[in-house]
């Protein structure tokens, strides 16, 4: 077993990372303002899907980065239009762009490439370089300088916490939600892009396989904090890592490696999350007239 | 009727969403639901293939249902009906001699039980540890599909099989088709007599949750749990029992799969029939007889979205899958329809 | 000066603000008073832009002003002090006060000016807030403070205090009373919202008295009394007192032993209560609120974990501390709870559902006790009969209780637990936003039932309500009982310290007050 905890077991951990806590951050922008965050699974696969299908069209990553950071930001966008201007069931409204992202890049791959959920091989010259682990690692500092050293992180926490107090104070408390949800849909939308064109070299059905999930779990075990949850991620990410590993080495069925990510997840919300406590106004629409 | 309008709404507005991603990506959008709708009314195959896949439907969604009842999200059906789907054929496969009057309540019994424990899992999880159901559940499909995927591929499977399938259930355990009982149906369609039990299952739910103490005790938990606690409910025991009905109802799936379509469990044979399960919940307002309708028409969604995926250039069976998202999507910003007339909505409520 | 001209809100159907007229002057203290619900926190609200009017206009300094939003109303010099206070618990003092118009720039929040210039507003106003503080470890009159701090730091001219007083104890009112002279003294307009007269009378240069939405009286407070605003407000000449004989107490029903609570964190939100209750007498619990009055009803109604509680509750001797809420409801112990919406009602359900809360599995909600399937005749009859005794309105059995106004919701909630009948009855805010007549049915009903020969154990905010309708009154400080006190004799401010937690010389037996004797 020992071969197994090596350096590339380190790198390999980081780039597995990435993608969880990009999406944990996004989490953490949607979650701080109030805002329930079930769609980061649909943002990331939304970005995956348009890094790689226009990274396929153009030949160049950036542009499908740039292409990707749109399309989580429209996703994100309709959850924020359906949760904060027409008080949808916040969870609900997150499950159905889950489905949803499910649904759409089968249907265009279907179209534009004549395959069932994939688009074709990217070549290897035009694939995304280390850029977005760099992002994630730098963007915990800086969430945590803008949630706390800044008048917008400022009114961010005050209205995920109590939201009638911003409002009295003159923060427009909707505006914050909004900002937060395009901020979320963005960071998810880069993890899902480095998903299809930085770790793999293209777009599969259903390729964050629960990402967007074990990213809420490690927001929730990290406190809703920037610094935890990047531990957390890193927890999720060498689990992940590991069992990759040790699949093909250890004499283990396959099955019960690839569980590692879940069970853990699932012990974590288990063991840590009566310590975590969620901002108060998080899931409860903001009406004043009720 | 006020109950129709929205749910009817949601469904055309899908639909209208649906029909420009059609467009889109360069098919007729009216010519695409001319085929999906009449490839899913024509007799007896359309009629029979939809009402086939309304059954699975019609267990999730309410097993979706009771859950929302008692203020749960069950994400999980998924993973209870793989779960209970090979407890199923276990049964079947290991109790092959007995007599039919024994294997099939046995094998139902392994269904029912089986999902109601995997669905029981995340009740006892947020009962004791308040860990959220909606992430618990969505890990324990991943967990229970990987798990009936090993004990199917290392021991279950027939030597040499390339599928990954179990062997057969005993002949015992098979339950009759449509074509047993109504004169000149094809046997070839599989649906079967676990659709009447589908009936049965809505009956029974409504009378659980309306006319029973335990219902009341439920909907009085999902409504208001801190006024149920202090009307001397226990909390924790409902979101326990609720989450393992709900896992019971996900599991009788395997009934309609198992012991009436396949004869056997396939590993990967549902089509989504969980999360489905949420789309026909929430459509059918969380009540069974809504569910029934919502599940028959998405039954015929699926009935028809295998022809349009072979007949159309362009469009797949995913449409299916988008139509449901868009589904619950619009279902759940019901609020946009009132439009300006919100308050006189309102008003409308707290007068009826 | 702030003047509001035919202000009209409605909220679905119902007209909060009707031609809303009202004119304050600057440099004086305006209070506007009138019965719940009767509009005045709408108007005021509207003043601030939390609200918009449907009709009518909004004038500053002689000026037609559009306030749409806070922020409007802010950069206007208006600041209001919410009723319930709208601070971020989890938020720094400074953080509060500063939020929305944060010191620093965009990119940097400059917290040390921000702790500066709230330092020396405190200073200015004798206030003494620490900026550094966290809001969930502030008492409650501090945390007033930072509400005012919060409108002066914004620069209000105008300062709208919303039932300021629900929360302090009288010397606190006094205290916060001179803080506004002193801004008026300094040139500010204050408008404050009350439906107390005592303190209207104590503080406003001027009055304006609101009934159903609509102003009924403008007057000069040197020029009114008690009397003729209490008949502007209510619409007809009312009884100041509850109208009670003597009582006659019975045996001991419930006895508690140094009954302590272990709140989160370890936190002590009970210690060590020791009362009797007897057959057919009301005792009151006064106390400023949060000091442990709703954690005591909710321990003694079996809805506290067994596991954070010590000592002993008896119900005719016999020990039910450890006894879940359902077992203890059948040996007679009914609970009005102190917030009807969250606590004692399923708003989405209908009259009937809610008739039966807590008792569903007995008769009638079931044909025999312990059975399973809902008797639904039995419920029917059980809210018609309710509906009908406690004169809950309108008289449908198939509404939803969301449908029901503050005062019927409230009637079916006491008549609901009045049904069982009760030994005990817990009850906690039992007239909270409920309008005069109901108030009076309310007090009526309590009474009739002390009478009958039910123990009463009665928690209200409103000091006034204690003193009237208890036989003993008990004063709670932060988890302990102070003294037992004769309302008759005992007057508002030996209460009032007494809720301080200042201990009088004259309270006889603070220590053993309810022991065994």
């Amino acid at each position: 077993m020992e071969e197994i905890f090596t350096l590339s077991l380190i790198f390999s951990t980081i780039r597995l990372t990435t993608p969880l806590l990009l999406a944990a951050l996004g989490g953490l922008y949607s979650e701080r303002s109030g805002i329930i965050n079930i769609a980061l699974e649909g943002i990331m696969l939304a970005g995956a899907f348009t890094a790689a299908t226009i990274t396929h069209f153009s030949g160049n990553p950036w542009i499908g980065l740039a292409a990707a950071v749109l399309a989580g930001a429209l996703v994100a966008g309709m959850h924020a239009v359906a949760t904060i201007r027409f008080h949808a069931d916040q969870v609900v409204s997150g499950m159905a762009i889950n489905i949803l992202f499910l649904g759409v890049p089968a249907l265009l791959s279907g179209a534009l490439f004549e395959s069932t959920g994939s688009t074709p091989q990217i070549p290897k010259d035009q694939l995304l370089p280390n850029v977005p682990i760099i992002i994630a690692f730098a963007l915990v500092p800086i969430t945590a300088y803008v949630l706390y050293r800044t008048p917008w992180g400022l009114r961010l926490r005050a209205v995920g916490e109590n939201p009638e107090a911003a409002d009295t104070a003159g923060v427009r408390v909707q505006a914050i939600r909004y900002g937060a949800l395009l901020v979320c849909g963005a960071l998810a939308a880069i993890g899902g892009a480095y998903l299809s064109t930085g770790q793999s070299s293209l777009f599969t059905r259903n390729m964050t396989a629960g990402r967007g999930f074990i990213a809420l779990a490690a927001l929730i075990f990290g406190k809703w904090r920037p610094v935890p949850t990047m531990l957390a991620c890193l927890l999720f990410g060498f689990a992940e890592a590991v069992s990759i590993q040790m699949q093909g080495v250890a004499p283990i069925p396959v099955q019960f490696i690839q569980m590692v990510p879940y069970v853990l997840t699932v012990v974590v919300l288990v063991g840590f999350i009566g310590t975590s406590r969620a901002p108060r106004a998080l899931g409860v629409p903001y009406q004043k007239e009720s | 009727m006020r109950s129709l309008v929205y749910p009817l709404l949601a469904v055309i507005a899908a639909f209208v969403a649906g029909g420009l991603l059609i467009w889109l990506i360069g098919d007729d959008p009216i010519a695409t639901y001319a085929l999906l709708i009449s490839s899913a009314l024509s007799w007896p195959d359309g009629i029979g293939y939809t009402l086939f896949y309304a059954t699975p439907l019609i267990f999730t969604g309410l097993a979706v249902a009771l859950a929302l009842r008692a203020g749960l999200l069950n994400i999980g059906a998924e993973g209870q009906l793989y779960v209970a789907a090979f407890a199923t054929a276990w049964a079947g496969i290991t109790f092959a001699n007995l007599s039919p009057w024994l294997l099939i309540p046995l094998a139902s019994l392994a269904a029912i039980a089986s999902g109601a424990v995997w669905g029981g899992i995340p009740g006892v999880l947020k009962a004791k540890f308040g860990a959220h159901e909606v992430i618990t559940t969505i890990m324990l499909n991943f967990i229970g599909i990987a798990l009936v995927s090993y004990f199917t591929q290392y021991h279950y499977k027939a030597a040499g099989d390339p599928i990954q399938q179990t062997i057969s259930i005993g002949e015992a355990a098979h339950i009759a088709r449509a074509g047993k009982i109504v004169p000149g149906f094809p046997e070839r369609i599989p649906l079967n007599v676990s659709f009447l039990l589908a009936l049965v299952a809505c009956l029974l739910v409504w009378i659980f949750l309306w006319k029973t103490r335990w219902g009341y005790e439920l909907r009085a938990t999902g409504t208001n749990p801190s006024a149920a606690e202090y009307g001397g409910i226990s909390i924790r025991k409902q979101i326990v029992v609720a989450m393992a009905i709900s896992g019971g109802l996900a599991g009788m799936v395997a009934i309609n799969e198992v012991l009436g379509y396949r004869y056997r469990f396939y590993d990967g044979f549902s089509v989504g029939y969980g999360f489905t399960g949420i789309a026909v919940a929430l459509l059918g307002r969380n009540h069974p007889l809504g569910v029934l309708l919502a599940a028959i028409l998405f039954g015929a969604l699926l009935r028809g979205g295998l022809f349009v995926d072979i007949f159309t250039d362009n469009v797949s069976k995913d449409l299916v899958l988008v139509l449901q998202a868009l589904v619950i999507f619009f279902v759940a910003c019901e609020q946009a329809f009132r439009g300006p007339f919100s308050k006189l909505g309102l008003l409308r409520r707290s007068k009826v | 000066m702030l003047e509001l001209r035919n202000i009209t809100r409605r909220f679905g159907h119902v007209v909060a603000n009707d031609e809303v007229s009202l004119s304050v002057s600057t440099g004086t203290i305006h209070a506007i008073v009138g019965e719940n619900g009767a509009g005045k926190s709408t108007a005021m609200r509207i003043a601030y832009g939390f609200y918009t009017a449907d009709s009518g206009e909004i004038l500053v300094d002689g000026e037609v002003r559009r306030i749409e939003t806070p922020h409007d109303a802010i950069a206007l010099g208006i600041g209001m002090v919410h009723q319930h206070f709208m601070l971020v618990d989890t938020m720094t003092v400074a953080e509060n006060i500063v939020l929305g118009e944060e010191p620093g720039s965009r990119a940097s929040l400059d917290l040390k000016a921000a702790n500066d210039s709230i330092r020396r507003l405190s200073r200015e106003l004798n206030l003494s807030v620490d900026p550094e503080a966290l809001i969930e470890q502030l008492s409650v009159g501090q945390q007033q403070r930072v509400e005012l701090l919060k409108a002066l730091y914004r620069k209000a001219r105008i300062l709208i205090l919303d039932e300021p007083t629900a929360v302090l104890t009288p010397q606190e009112t006094e205290e916060l009373f001179t803080i506004l002279r002193t801004m008026k003294g300094e040139g500010k307009t204050i408008v404050i919202i009350t439906h107390k007269l005592a303190e209207v009378l104590a503080i406003s240069d001027d009055v304006t008295v609101m009934r159903d939405g609509k102003v009924v009286g403008r007057l000069r407070t040197a020029e009114t009394d008690a009397p003729e605003l209490a008949r502007l407000m209510v619409g007809r000449e009312v009884l100041l007192r509850v109208a009670k004989g003597p009582a006659t107490p019975g045996e001991v029903v419930l006895r508690v032993a140094g009954l302590s609570l272990e709140g989160r964190g370890g936190r002590r939100r009970l210690s060590d209560i020791s009362l009797e209750l007897r057959r057919g007498e009301i005792v009151g619990v006064a106390g400023v609120e949060g000091n442990g009055q709703t954690e005591l009803i909710e321990a003694l109604a079996g809805l506290v974990p067994r596991s954070t509680l010590s000592g002993s509750i008896e119900i005719d001797g016999r020990d039910v501390i450890g006894m879940p809420a359902r077992e203890r409801r059948r040996l007679g112990i009914a609970h009005v709870p102190e917030d009807r919406q969250k606590r004692g009602l399923l708003l989405e359900f209908d009259l009937i559902e809610n008739s039966v809360l807590g008792d569903q599995s007995r008769v009638p909600a079931v044909r025999r006790d312990g059975g399973i399937f809902l008797d639904s005749d039995g419920m029917r009859r059980r809210a018609e009969m309710l509906v009908e005794q406690f004169d809950v309105r309108p008289a449908n059995p198939d509404l939803p209780a969301r449908a029901l106004s503050g005062g019927n919701q409230q009637k079916l909630v006491i008549g609901r637990e009045l049904m069982l009948p009760p030994r005990v009855l817990l009850v906690a805010q039992p007239t909270r936003g409920v309008d005069i007549g109901a108030i009076e049915f309310i007090h009526r009903k309590l009474i009739e039932l002390r009478d009958a020969g039910c123990a009463i154990l009665l928690v209200s905010a409103e000091l006034d309500e204690v003193t009237a309708l208890s036989d003993r009154l008990l004063v709670i400080h932060d988890g302990r009982l102070a003294a037992e006190v004769d309302p008759a004799s005992t007057s508002a401010e030996e209460i009032g310290l007494l809720m301080t937690g200042q201990k009088l010389e004259m309270s006889a037996g603070t220590k053993d007050s309810g022991a065994p004797t």
